[in-house]
């Protein structure tokens, strides 16, 4: 028998034992032969495989799975977020049902899971006490509440279950209604006095009349602990912003300290407030841009500015709040579109979630959402990534994918 | 042990270990230049023809280590379609940038009939989008064997090598169903998904019979990732990718852990055996128990944006409607732009139409989405006009009136820099509506009459219709 002829017998046996096996030793075996030459598919084997026992270098395959365990380690971090309360009770010295705390991170936000989230995220709804243009489908689940804010703010609580409100006095624009701050303090307290969650008082950006009315709505809801929405460097530069800052210590109110997606502005900002009240008492908005609109940037701030102050820049220990409605601006949202694109009632409250939900990774605090879908999302979301320990899954499940039947037209 | 990170790496470092000859033929006017952009990951060494050379091997070498990314890249798909997947430097995109964009791969099964799959196929390579000047598109096909029956895979990927062109994932945990798959597809080099526990040495032989890259699936469990890794770089198989399991509703948190934990370990930790791109299934929440497909699918778009930010190198999609893959494409394109560089267009003057000297003229930022978006609206109202590009550094109207960089004076500034006031002869601007706060000092600083313009650019038309030409001062 040639050699050849040898290897055509052997062949097919050998390749199939070394399909399961990955190796063969042949032992008790020799051969005496003038040219040997293996004919093998391409790529079946490695070259080496066939080599006889002994030989160096034998890449070797391994028969059984070579066991490397994944050993989780805890990294600890030098800073902690600060822990900043919404809302006062009674026995507070307020009239809220209950108050709020967020903040507290010692760790980067739903990551790493490996500690348990220390305050849940909290969901404001917004109202608006005039009628702003707003893409229909936003509007539309509001439509009947539109002039009342107080209303407005009844319906968001009891029938969409929202646990604070953002009141954005928007007439008090200059350039819209110019209401009076006294008018402006008195849908506020309306407000209050129709829901007893925590509420988010939020200006219409102008420094010098947000100032004047802060100030009136600071002394009117003493003691509430609002978020007063916002404080500015261009207040600093209208020198308002210690009429503010000092009514809100007078009246033990919150600051939102706002900048353009710029850090050392942040903390600029906080150095001054700093001056003024307790930084337990300041959450920062460092801007959100809707999805496709540079939602990236506001991304990429939230994550820096979080891993500085857990890395112990005291500067940005503050919980952080992202005007996720602002998603509406892009008109992805809410613009008609070719019908594969479906409705803006479809598209409108995915890309609400979808920008608040970054940012959620990104580790923001509050969210200022409107739409109801949006809003449910989120809070599905934020049940499954806050319970602690995480729930069971289903490992067999994972893969059910691959094979499901998933009919339909999708 | 913690390997370094990219930021770590000099230009020094890389110069050192080139051929040194200043010969210019990388583009670069010398070896010092092409050092810096290697470093910046802006260049590859191919574009370095002397250091292919045999007597540089060892340098190469030793280059290619040093620059390797710590999750290695990986190409699935044939030449000319090819697309990489992993090679990333960074946990979070801030400390660096980015590499090779998700690839989102839209599944098909064999269930699906001919025309069925055709059809379906057709969406897919057809599907496209135009954001900031660019196509948006989806990137490959995912054959699942629904059926588990082999004959059934190999019709359905025979039917997919003779129609469509995009690289091909192939799902099946039964390796024989895979094999005929993967050999109905000759040189298309498919990922094949998926290596476990069980099958492992199957689907190994199948890969290196076929030279494709394999997935490797240990859902919820890193251990057995790695020790599916392990061995099988042992094999000789490197071209790996990892799937940790993507489970929807309950287990979300267990996926973003898992994907976090090895992405951290590939790159904080120098973790080589979990240094491989990312693989997520988003197609999972049609898979549970909930039935309405508009509920599946926006969950799976939700799910998507996540495991986007959460550093998937690929995805697997059912959704093909518009309104669920938007977001995700968008998302994808954004997280992938390079966080040192604004997307910016250059500031200056931009005329449309055929502008006299009454034609109006408006000011926008210099973010290039908000650049492309007025253009392509001035252009749908057929309005003529001349646009004064201002520099925002990048930033959208609405940000950089908050950020200081849109300002009355920068309004100004740009304007007298367009020299536009010599081209017309009013001295009207219109502002952006969501500038509508600059309007007083705008007047004051550059001495035209201000126009608050729409907030959306969409209301341009109606907006000259009714206010241009403007009525006298």
């Amino acid at each position: 028998m040639n050699g050849r002829d040898l290897v055509g017998a052997l062949g097919p046996e050998l390749l199939a034992l070394l399909r399961t096996a990955g190796r063969i030793e042949l032992e008790g075996f020799s051969l005496e032969l003038d040219e040997l030459e293996f004919r093998l598919p391409h790529g079946a084997l490695a070259p080496a495989a066939l080599v006889p026992p002994g030989a160096e270098a034998v890449p070797e395959r391994p028969s059984d799975l070579l066991e490397a365990e994944y050993v989780p380690e805890r990294t600890e971090y030098p800073g902690r977020i600060r822990e900043v309360v919404l809302g006062a009770t009674r026995r507070e010295g307020g009239s809220r049902a209950r108050a709020l705390t967020v903040g507290g991170a010692e760790a980067p936000a739903f990551s790493l899971f490996d500690r348990p989230i220390v305050n849940r995220p909290v969901i404001s709804m917004d109202v608006f006490d005039t009628r702003v243009p707003m893409p229909k489908a936003l509007r539309a689940p509001f439509e009947e509440v539109r002039d009342d804010p107080a209303a407005w703010a009844r319906l968001n609580v009891h029938q969409f279950g929202a646990k604070a409100i953002t009141v954005h006095l928007l007439s008090t624009d200059p350039l819209i209604k110019n209401t009076s701050p006294r008018k402006a303090a008195a849908t506020v307290e309306e407000v209050l006095q129709a829901v007893d969650v925590p509420l988010i008082i939020g200006g219409c950006g102008d420094p010098r009349k947000d100032a004047d009315v802060f100030f009136e709505v600071a002394a009117m809801a003493s003691g509430e602990r609002l978020l007063l929405n916002s404080v500015t460097l261009e207040m600093a530069t209208a020198k308002t912003l210690e009429k503010v800052a000092r009514a809100a210590a007078e009246h033990g109110h919150n600051l939102l300290a706002f900048t353009g997606l710029e850090l050392n502005d942040a903390k600029e900002l906080n150095r001054r407030l700093y001056e003024y009240v307790p930084p337990e008492q300041i959450v920062m908005d460092l801007t959100t841009v809707a999805l496709g609109y540079g939602l990236e940037y506001s991304f990429s701030i939230h994550e820096r500015a979080r891993q500085a102050a857990l890395m112990g820049d005291a500067e940005l220990q503050h919980p952080t709040i992202s005007g996720s409605t602002n998603a509406w601006s892009a008109r992805e949202a809410w613009m008609p579109m070719p019908p594969t694109y479906g409705g803006p009632e479809r598209r409108g409250p995915l890309w609400e979630a979808e920008t608040a939900i970054a940012l959620l990774l990104a580790g923001v605090d509050i969210f200022m959402m409107s739409h109801p879908a949006a809003i449910g999302a989120m809070r599905e979301a934020l049940d499954v990534l806050t319970s602690w320990p995480l729930e069971e899954v289903a490992e067999g499940r994972a893969n059910d994918w691959v094979t499901a039947a998933i009919g339909g037209e999708t | 042990m913690a390997r370094r990170s990219i930021t770590e790496t000099s230009p020094i470092e890389v110069y050192r270990l080139l051929p040194r000859t200043n010969c210019g033929e990388c583009g670069e006017p010398n070896c010092m230049a092409f050092a810096t952009r290697l470093v910046n990951r802006e260049v590859s060494l191919e574009s370095c023809p002397p250091l292919l050379l045999p007597e540089h091997d060892s340098d190469l070498a030793d280059l290619s280590a040093l620059l390797a990314p710590p999750v290695r890249a990986v190409r699935i798909g044939q030449a000319e379609r090819e697309i990489t997947l992993g090679g990333k430097y960074v946990v979070q995109r801030h400390e660096f940038t980015y590499h090779n964009p998700t690839c989102c791969a839209l599944a098909v099964d064999d269930t699906l009939a001919r025309e069925e799959l055709v059809q379906r196929l057709r969406t897919i390579s057809e599907f496209s989008y135009n954001y900031i000047g660019r196509d948006l598109r989806l990137d490959a096909v995912a054959l699942r064997s629904a059926t588990g029956d082999p004959d059934q895979f190999r019709e359905a990927a025979t039917t997919i090598a003779a129609t469509c062109k995009l690289p091909l994932v192939l799902c099946s945990p039964d390796p024989d169903v895979l094999r005929v798959g993967a050999e109905a597809v000759p040189g298309r080099r498919p990922l094949l998904h998926a290596a476990d526990r069980t099958n492992w040495r199957e689907m190994a032989l199948l890969a290196l019979d076929t030279d494709s890259p394999l997935v490797v699936s240990a859902p919820d469990d890193l251990s057995g990732l790695r020790s599916l890794t392990k061995t099988l770089r042992a094999w000789g198989i490197e071209d790996l990718v990892l799937d940790p399991g993507t489970f929807v509703g309950p287990g979300l948190a267990h996926t973003i852990r898992n994907f976090s934990r090895c992405r951290n370990a590939a790159i904080r930790d120098g973790d080589e055996l979990l240094g491989y791109p990312l693989l997520g299934a988003p197609i999972a929440a049609f898979a549970g128990e909930e039935l309405d497909p508009v509920r599946c699918a926006f969950d799976e778009a939700l799910t998507a944006s996540v495991l986007l930010s959460r550093y998937a190198d690929i995805l697997i999609l059912q959704g093909l409607e518009g309104w669920s893959v938007l977001p995700t494409l968008i998302w994808r394109f954004n997280l992938y732009t390079d966080p040192r560089k604004p997307v910016a267009v250059e500031a200056g003057l931009r005329e449309f139409g055929s502008p006299d000297r009454v034609s109006p003229v408006l000011v926008t930022a210099n973010y290039a989405l908000t650049y492309f978006t007025v253009e392509s609206d001035i252009k749908a109202a057929n309005i003529s006009c001349y646009l004064v590009v201002a520099d925002t550094g990048g930033l959208s109207v609405e940000s950089a009136v908050a950020g200081r960089y849109f300002s009355a004076a920068g309004i100004a500034e740009a304007l007298e820099s367009s020299g536009v006031a010599e081209k017309v002869d009013h001295r009207v601007l219109v502002i952006p509506g969501l500038a509508a706060r600059l309007s007083g000092e705008a007047a004051e600083a550059t001495g035209w009459k201000v126009l608050v313009g729409p907030k959306d650019s969409s209301g341009l038309g109606p907006f000259m219709k009714e206010r241009w030409p403007p009525g006298p001062a």
